[in-house]
């Protein structure tokens, strides 16, 4: 009846209680949260060489937070309830936690996409015409001062908030690490490192997608990438990975060093159920080959020609974003793939192409942040020297 | 022998007749009573108006030495509670240990149809069984991570689930060191032993306890000074699965092995 078990396992364990839509939800919370610390390198520590994309990031993690909610509403058994756990949360239960760091951080991100953006919805609302200016008067809530002062006040605020965004994004999703660290039954998941790895791999998961999001739409828009954006985002990102493939592998080395009862169950998964998703991808193809690419880019990347050094920068975000993939996949379900018998295995798990929580719609539950992106782009640009109307004089960005 | 002792004490045909009939209704009486026993209770009607949870203490002891692997318990679980098929909310081990040798351990479909004879059974060695059952835990993992509260622990000891509440999330299954939780298919909400809490709350015991043919399980009241588990408990020496954990499991072995977790 059950698919390659080996070993005893306890007879409710050969069921995988939580599917492919739980690798997504972590995947999709982590590129929310790096795209927001992006975001904030520029309208926090002032980051200018960023300033071409600082909008844009913050554009990118609104529209990865729209559909961040989506896989654990097509994963619930009764989604109808989901929103119990904001009403009647127990609040011994980490789960619980969710609400109030996903309305908050919700909340934040879009006060400060208006504060970002309020001058040029003001410019719309007075300059187009018909049910667009309609439109944007309902997006300026009534809110026409697009005074030189009232600009500076949005920059002033705009700070303020993102500076807050970024221990609320860190937050919201070392949560997420939280979530599995702290699960005492599950040797695989139960570590303290758990939400710390989740938070370094969701930078680099955002930095990484930003420099791909961001040559593709100035290749749309008929437009040159700002090679010096680029330069920037791929040191960022090769700190970042450095740091948290150190600790990825820290974690593996501490639980074989110290050979303690579940290193037995830990070594045979990693050699045998995840020997490709972990080993060859999660450490080799998405670790190992992006750590040489970026060290060429950050090191010798002044003697390449622009399209070579965007190449190798853009290789190694492709390469670890399936690296940061891999690795939500190897903790959400290498944690599954033994049981809690500590004397079985399960020797694979393909999802299902068509299932409720199967591959097709995994997929279209992540193209869904592209689409919107697409949309946010055109109600609202976030390329500088893209913007529609008058060249701005605003100074707020 | 009735014919004989019937005539010899004297009594005639019709009174012969009258025992006899007497007989044969007690007979079908009493086996319709052991069928009653195993037969469901409804779910739906729970606590009796003279049931107070404050002045119970349920605790569950299991002597896996008793233990023969029959099975009957799982199969008296399945009828009494509804359970689907590939789930278990209770469940039997067999553990043949060759001496010198790893521990091989099957449970095929939860022991429910008891257990076929293995290869090398005849060699030196242990072999034993070991029901299974959620431990009802005092400290119990599964209720802290509940997000919505709807799984919780009794006043009497008992970790129930709230089906109406449970938003089927699966992060009680899990936070179960035991693999005691499964989803259901047919409600996608979580499911757990209750310790038949339907019965219990009517003075009842549990199916599996009720079936057991070697009373290998047993379920009593701590705060019962009368009832015979407080004695074992007290003087007998007793383990829990998986202690190390610190989850303070209601539910007591008598003669474990280090090789059952």
């Amino acid at each position: 009846m059950f698919p390659e078990l080996t070993g005893y396992l306890f007879p409710n364990d050969v069921h995988i209680a939580w599917s492919l839509m739980i690798v997504m939800y972590p995947y999709v919370t982590g590129l929310v949260a790096g795209a927001f610390i992006v975001s904030s390198l520029y309208h926090v520590f002032g980051r200018e060489e960023l300033k071409p994309l600082g909008r844009f990031a913050l554009a990118a993690s609104f529209c990865f937070l729209l559909v961040a909610m989506l896989p654990l509403l097509n994963h619930l058994g009764h989604p109808e309830r989901g929103i119990n756990i904001i009403v009647t949360p127990n609040f011994n239960s980490a789960m619980a936690g969710f609400g109030f760091l996903f309305t908050s951080y919700f909340i934040i991100v879009l006060l400060e996409l208006w504060f970002v953006f309020r001058a040029d919805i003001v410019r719309y609302a007075t300059t187009s015409r018909g049910a667009a200016r309609r439109f944007y008067a309902i997006l300026s809530l009534g809110v026409y001062d697009g005074s030189a002062e009232a600009v500076a006040l949005d920059k002033r605020i705009t700070r303020v908030l993102a500076a807050i965004g970024i221990p609320m994004a860190c937050l919201l999703h070392g949560y997420v690490g939280f979530l599995f660290g702290a699960l005492k039954a599950n040797p695989w998941w139960s570590t303290p490192l758990m939400p710390v790895i989740f938070l370094f791999s969701a930078v680099v998961s955002g930095i990484a997608m930003l420099i791909l999001l961001y040559q593709l739409a100035m290749k749309l828009k008929g437009t040159t990438t700002d090679r010096e954006a680029v330069a920037s985002l791929a040191r960022w990102l090769w700190l970042f990975m450095i740091m948290s493939l150190t600790l990825e592998v820290l974690e593996i080395m501490t639980l074989g060093y110290e050979r303690a009862e579940e290193w037995e169950v830990i070594s045979h998964l990693l050699t045998h159920q995840l020997s490709i998703s972990f080993i060859s991808i999660q450490m080799v193809l998405g670790g190992l080959i992006p750590f040489i690419l970026l060290m060429l880019v950050v090191v010798m990347g002044r003697f390449m020609h622009d399209r070579i050094h965007n190449t190798l920068a853009s290789v190694s975000s492709l390469l670890l974003l399936l690296q940061v993939l891999a690795m939500r996949w190897n903790v959400v379900i290498g944690g599954q793939m033994f049981s809690k018998s500590m004397r079985g295995f399960r020797e694979t798990y393909v999802p299902g192409l068509f299932e409720k929580e199967g591959v097709l719609a995994a997929v279209a539950i992540f193209t869904l942040p592209f689409v919107l992106l697409l949309i946010f782009e055109r109600v609202l640009p976030t390329f500088d020297h893209l913007r529609r109307g008058p060249p701005d004089d605003d100074g707020l960005d | 022998m009735n014919d004989a002792t019937g005539t010899r004490d004297g009594l005639d045909d019709a009174t012969r007749r009258e025992f006899l009939k007497r007989l044969a209704v007690a007979g079908a009486a009493a086996s319709f009573g052991a069928i009653g026993l195993i037969l469901p209770e409804s779910a739906g009607a729970l606590a009796t108006s003279d049931y107070d949870w404050t002045r119970h203490r349920w605790v569950y002891l299991i002597d896996t030495r008793k233990c023969i692997g029959c099975g009957a318990c799982v199969r008296a679980c399945r009828v009494e509670n509804d359970v689907p098929d590939g789930m278990y909310r209770t469940w039997v081990e067999r553990y043949h240990i060759p001496a010198g040798g790893e521990a091989a351990v099957d449970s095929p479909d939860g022991g429910a149809g008891g257990f076929l004879p293995v290869a090398g059974a005849a060699e030196p060695g242990k072999a034993f069984f070991v029901p299974k059952i959620c431990n009802h835990c005092e400290q119990t993992p599964c209720t802290q991570v509940c997000p919505v509260g709807a799984s919780y622990s009794t006043r009497d000891g008992v970790v129930l689930v709230d089906a109406e509440r449970c938003i089927g999330c699966g992060y009680c299954v899990q936070a179960c060191p035991y693999g005691s939780r499964y989803l259901d298919p047919r409600t996608h909400t979580a499911e757990k032993c209750t310790w038949c809490y339907h019965r219990l709350v009517k003075g009842r015991s549990t199916a599996c306890v009720g079936i057991c043919p070697t009373a290998a399980r047993m379920i009593g009241d701590r705060e019962n000074p009368d009832d015979p588990i407080n004695e074992i408990l007290a003087t007998q020496r007793i383990l829990v699965l998986q202690p190390e954990l610190l989850t303070k499991p209601q539910c007591f072995y008598l003669g474990l092995d280090m090789e059952v977790r």
